[in-house]
């Protein structure tokens, strides 16, 4: 039998992937958008799975919002790549180091 | 059923006001003329003077609730809301001139600020998480796209993509904060999760998990340490009006939700939330004020300052009283009037040639302008926190709250480092006045912008001799809404 | 006129003045400038009148204006109390600084600081007004610093004048002994009262009656302790002997200086606080006795140096502190409202003689030399009527106000039996002689005789000392000038024959002043001599006639007239065959040379020693330079913290929240 638990579990874990995923690429910075759409959908999930288990339907709606507000924060990322692509020719992480200190 | 509506909507006036208005700024400027801009600013000043009336006309006297308890509006929502109009009525202002110079002066500028200004009311408006999500994200989604509004800078740029993906992972932070919370308690109401926390005491672990990363995305947005390394970046790399309405009024947003949050919603878990408060707040003070000694960009000088101000306004609310929480709001309104100034002398000494962002710009200032000289020296003495500004009030009543809270040794740590932040504040007064000018020529500013910035930075003067009225009215606004 | 905030107008009208005139400086003409202050001052002074008027009706008013900070226990405020002694304060603040300002559109016309002066000058008038209006110490001492500030910017007005700079370092280092140990004072009064509020503090003085404190060994109660304080700060301010050094010195600064702070108001500012802090002083009699004998010491032996003074300033000067002296001996004696009146009547005739010498110096291009002078009456007559009045108000006249305070003073004197009252008695009445010698030693010098410019040779290149060239005739000075002075005569002439019935014997002093007539009955002796011997003021003036005081005033008259109108050679015979008195008269007993050697060298060799060991090695060295370095070093490694990566800067939040979660998880 699947309980909460299992599913708090999954979440945890896609979450902390998405998380390293953030600090450990260094190369693309698409790869971060992923990252950061992985981290969202295991909120989702745990929000789903506690919605279900707890009889509320406002995790579920709450769901609704984040997905919706996920794709334009995707938008904007993308957008914002884009610019660097045109100023720098390259969306490499790495090469991100023109402020510091 | 239709009255209830009706009350709900009349509750929320002014968003309704700011978000068509916002639409009608971002449609206009498809119809006119560049050169007739002027016409997109009235609308946006207009946008802030009608909110003002909206706000000011049914001032909350006490608490109401709108659309099921999502909204609510207190004393604290619109005290802070007219402080926000405020705010970025005069960023609107004193950037007008610099966003010209550089070609920034366009529609979706203004457009863009409103939508964050819509952002923030509802931050300060929410009575829910959902709510504080929503606001939150539209405001944090605005500001990135402003700072990378300088397309072709390559800083900006950089500066943005850095905001971007850090604020996505700090609200992705809150978000699962947030599921913790909803799964413990069963509610996303922030009225019932308090209650609840009351009566049923429930399972610790996973509140104190959920209260741990919702604090992460609080002090993200507030920029406290350890999350406060996208606050240097973004300051320098974003065009200096762009760092102001950063640095500004979205602080606003953020200490009234964390206000809402911990001390309305978690306010049974303060025993939690008060250590951590406490390490990021003496975190905060102690790196902001000596990292800030080592920078030679103003902007990032900046930067630093604010994080050090931050670690005094969380040592405010971690006191966890009535009065604490009502100096830190009197520090965080009278943070946006200094910072408000700091910024705005900046971009006077800039102009379509020159960028002053080093603190070597500021050499001499006072034989190239000894007005503005003396505007600076106000601000930074009250940044510095020295009698009779109202820095040196706030910071005095936040540490007297501290005090009393029982963190005695708390507190004298956090006067020393004042002590460490003075050398840098006073470095730039030095500069001012006893070494010669770098750069000649005069500094130019439109009538209305030196009569307002000169308000502006005597205000910081006459607030601190005077403080008594402004400090009852942040007391009322917290007294009216906590209980 | 009834608001509280009607009163705050009063400091606030020269204080605005002093910030437009000081801020936009050349951007306004001259003329505005001083205009604008002038009004200001005036405007304080017609409001100064009217509140006296209204205290005189018995109106009391002790309330706070605002609240700046509240600490706890403690409040710090800003506040009025206005009483008779408060508004008498006033009026003679405003208007003497109205006479100076007037009086200064003449003498500093012409000097680039100018607008400068006049900003100053206003400053001080909000100062002053601050000190006397204010109902707790915190207020007081703010006052309190604001005119020291103000008086050392003044002295070194000139600041390309060494000798200004100088002073101004004097007054600025000896004033820091006497504010240290007012602001001690303070503290202590803090301490066992819990407030700074006057009306709290005299309401608990019982508290503080009560105990004793341990004092190298000895008990000591603690309210001879707090008055003793107190009064090193008024040593300070009203130039006391030992810490009266600076007062001579400060009239370096420009006359109208001289006469606005340095006789007439600031330095009255110590005899003032010792009279609003009558109820702690009445409960100590030694430190009144203190007061006494300091006062009379001050009295005698600072007249003695106006006598050998060349310089037409500083014999006025030795002249202010040797009254200023008088003022103390009242106080000690209990004599409150004697030494208030004193106050007064002094501020008048002193304002007039420092603005007549003003005039003199104008007339003289700058010369302030009394042997290069002579005959002035011929060629400045206003100058010459009304300085005559003043040193005959000076020196105690009968029916002029001098007579009238000085001698109830010494009156009092006699009758008050505290210890020291013999000497202070023997030196108040000496000190009528010696006052009225070197008054008018100082009158004769300078409007009779000969015309002494003229026999001069040597030309006079400083900057700041021109002098009238032998062929040039001195010159009448502008009406600017003329108008204060007659302007001052006349409350000097009249103003204690006025005023004495009501201040010394009336009600006027009842709600200010508090005096325990049990323990100090003198007053009561002295008020009942005034009704039942002489029957008024004027009988008053016609028994001195026959009085000791009258006798050593004309004496000293008679014996200045033989001196330099009769045998003009004496003086120089006399000073031969006294050459070992009159060295001690020219080093002025000493006490600069004793500063210097002692003070001066032996704080600079303890001060090297401790700055080659303390300061640079440990403090400089291992705090200051250490600290400073070490943050430096720490700061530069924080920074390569923020390295500019992205994912180095979301891996420290991820930490931040993993250590969070690892504290603060308790399983």
């Amino acid at each position: 039998m699947i309980g909460l638990s299992h599913y708090l579990i999954l979440a945890a874990i896609l979450f902390t992937i998405s998380v390293v995923g953030i600090f450990l690429n260094r190369k693309n910075i698409i790869i971060l958008l992923m990252s950061i759409e992985l981290m969202l959908l295991a909120v989702n999930i745990n929000f789903i799975a506690f919605s279900y288990y707890l009889n509320d339907i406002a995790g579920q709606i709450f769901v609704f919002f984040i997905l919706t507000i996920a794709a334009a924060e995707s938008a904007i990322g993308l957008a914002i790549i884009v610019l660097i692509f045109r100023n720098t020719r390259s969306i490499n992480v790495d090469d991100l180091n023109r402020l510091s200190g | 059923m239709n009255e209830l509506i009706q009350f709900d909507l009349s509750l929320i006036m002014p968003e309704i006001f700011v978000l068509s208005m916002a639409m009608v700024v971002l449609m206009t400027d498809l119809f006119i003329k560049p050169s007739s801009r002027w016409i997109i600013y009235s609308l946006s000043q207009l946008t802030l003077l009608g909110s003002t009336y909206l706000t000011g006309k049914d001032f909350a006297e006490e608490t109401q609730f709108a659309f099921s308890n999502m909204f609510v509006r207190d004393g604290l929502a619109d005290f802070l809301k007219m402080i926000s109009y405020l705010g970025i009525s005069l960023t609107f202002l004193y950037s007008r001139s610099y966003m010209k110079d550089r070609g920034l002066y366009r529609g979706e500028y203004f457009a863009l600020v409103l939508f964050a200004l819509l952002g923030m009311m509802i931050m300060i408006s929410s009575h829910n998480m959902l709510l504080v999500y929503m606001g939150l994200e539209l405001l944090s989604l605005c500001l990135y796209s402003i700072t990378a509004l300088d397309r072709d800078n390559q800083k900006a740029t950089e500066s943005a993509i850095k905001y971007f993906v850090l604020g996505a992972l700090a609200s992705g932070l809150l978000l699962y904060g947030m599921s913790m919370i909803y799964g413990a308690t069963s509610s996303l109401d922030i009225g019932i999760i308090s209650t609840t926390l009351f009566n049923h005491p429930t399972d610790h672990s996973i509140l104190v998990l959920g209260l741990v990363f919702v604090l992460a995305g609080l002090a993200f947005k507030l920029g406290a340490v350890p999350f406060q390394m996208w606050v240097p970046d973004v300051y320098e790399g974003a065009p200096s009006s762009i760092a102001m309405l950063i640095s500004s009024v979205p602080k606003l947003a953020a200490f009234a939700i964390t206000i809402r949050l911990l001390a309305d919603g978690l306010q049974s878990m303060i025993i939690d939330w008060k250590e951590m408060l406490l390490i990021m707040a003496v975190l905060s003070i102690s790196i902001g004020n000596i990292t800030a000694i080592a920078q030679k960009n103003i902007k990032r000088m900046y930067a630093y300052s604010t994080i050090s101000h931050i670690g005094f306004i969380l040592f405010g609310v971690m006191s966890g009283s009535l009065n604490g929480y009502a100096s830190s709001l009197f520090y965080v309104a009278s943070y946006m009037l200094m910072t408000l100034v700091s910024f705005a002398i900046l971009m006077i000494m800039s102009n379509k040639n020159f960028e002053c962002e080093l603190i070597e710009d500021f050499k001499g200032l006072n034989k190239r302008s000894p007005w503005y000289a003396f505007l600076m020296l106000i601000v930074m003495l009250s940044m510095a926190g020295i009698p009779p500004t109202i820095g040196f009030y706030a910071k005095f009543m936040v540490l007297q709250a501290a005090l009393e809270a029982g963190f005695v040794g708390f507190v004298i740590y956090a006067v020393m480092m004042v002590l460490v932040g003075m050398f840098y504040y006073l470095r730039i007064v030095k500069l001012m006045y006893f070494d010669e000018p770098k750069v000649k020529g005069k500094i130019e500013a439109s009538l209305d912008v030196q009569w307002v910035l000169s308000l502006n930075a005597l205000s910081l003067l006459i607030i601190g001799l005077v403080p008594y009225t402004f400090m009852e009215a942040t007391t009322q606004a917290i007294s009216l809404s906590l209980n | 006129m009834n608001s509280i905030y009607s009163y705050l107008a009063i400091p606030l009208l020269p204080l605005i003045a002093s910030f437009c005139v000081g801020i936009l400086g050349k951007k306004l003409s001259e003329f505005f400038a001083s205009s604008f202050t002038i009004l200001s001052v005036f405007g304080a002074f017609i409001l100064s009148c009217f509140t006296l008027n209204q205290t005189l009706d018995g109106l009391v008013v002790n309330q706070a204006v605002y609240q700046w900070l509240a600490t706890g226990r403690y409040q710090f405020e800003v506040g009025f109390l206005i009483d008779n002694l408060t508004a008498m304060m006033m009026v003679v603040v405003t208007f003497i600084s109205l006479m100076v300002h007037i009086y200064t559109m003449g003498y500093m016309k012409g000097d680039p600081g100018y607008r400068r002066f006049f900003s100053y000058i206003s400053l001080f008038t909000f100062s002053m007004l601050m000190l006397v209006m204010s109902n707790n110490f915190m207020q007081l001492f703010f006052g309190w610093e604001a005119v020291g500030l103000v008086s050392y910017l003044l002295i070194g007005f000139w600041y390309q004048k060494s000798t200004a700079i100088y002073a101004n370092l004097k007054a600025f280092l000896v004033n820091r002994v006497g504010d240290f140990g007012f602001i001690l004072g303070i503290a202590m009064i803090l301490y066992w009262t819990g407030s700074l509020d006057y009306a709290t503090v005299f309401k608990n003085v019982g508290i503080i009656t009560a105990h004793t404190m341990q004092l190298f060994g000895q008990p000591v109660e603690v309210i001879t302790v707090i008055c003793v304080l107190l009064f090193i700060g008024a040593m300070g301010k009203s130039a006391q002997v030992p810490l009266h050094v600076w007062l001579p010195d400060s009239m370096e600064g420009p006359t109208p200086i001289s006469a606005l702070i340095h006789a007439a108001t600031m330095v009255t500012a110590g005899i003032f606080m010792v009279s609003r802090m009558s109820p702690l002083f009445e409960l100590s009699d030694t430190a009144l006795s203190f007061v006494m004998i300091i006062g009379a010491i001050t009295a005698l032996f600072m007249g003695l140096l106006g006598i050998i003074q060349n310089d037409i300033k500083r014999v006025i000067a030795y002249s202010t502190l040797s009254q200023l002296g008088y003022m103390t001996v009242a106080l000690g004696a209990s004599a409150y409202s004697v030494a208030m009146f004193h106050l007064m009547t002094h501020a008048f005739f002193k304002a007039l003689l420092f603005l007549g010498a003003g005039s003199v110096i104008i007339g003289m291009h700058h010369d302030q030399d009394i042997r290069n002078m002579g005959n002035l009456r011929k060629y400045m007559p206003v100058t010459w009527i009304t300085f005559l009045i003043g040193s005959l108000a000076l020196i105690g006249t009968p029916l002029f106000s001098g007579f009238y305070s000085k001698d109830s003073l010494i009156e009092v004197v006699k009758l008050s039996h505290i210890t020291g009252s013999n000497f202070a008695y023997f030196s108040v009445l000496v000190g009528v002689f010696v006052t009225a010698f070197y008054s008018f030693r100082l009158y004769f010098l300078v409007f009779h005789g000969k015309e002494k410019w003229r026999l001069q040779t040597v030309a006079h290149n400083d900057d700041y000392h021109h002098g009238l060239n032998p062929k040039d005739n001195p010159h009448e000075s502008a009406l600017s000038i003329t108008l204060p002075l007659t302007l001052l005569a006349i409350p000097s002439v009249v103003i204690g024959y006025i005023s004495i019935e009501p201040i010394l014997f009336g009600s006027f002093f009842a709600k200010s002043i508090f005096l325990n007539v049990e323990a100090h009955p003198a007053m009561e002796h002295l008020s009942h001599h005034f009704h039942q011997i002489y029957h008024g003021p004027f009988g008053m003036a016609v028994h001195s006639i026959l009085s000791i005081p009258f006798f050593f005033a004309t004496s000293g008259v008679a014996l200045a007239y033989y001196c330099y109108q009769v045998n003009i050679n004496l003086p120089k015979q006399i000073i031969k065959n006294t050459q070992t008195i009159y060295s001690i008269l020219e080093n002025k007993y000493g006490f600069d040379s004793f500063n210097e050697k002692f003070f001066a060298h032996g704080s600079r060799f303890l001060g090297e020693r401790f700055w080659r060991l303390g300061d640079e090695k440990i403090i400089d060295g291992w705090f200051v330079n250490g600290t400073a370095r070490f943050v430096g070093k720490c700061s530069e490694k924080i920074r390569i913290i923020q390295s500019g990566y992205i994912y180095h800067y979301a891996f420290a939040m991820v930490i931040g929240v993993f250590l969070f979660l690892t504290f603060f998880i308790k399983i």
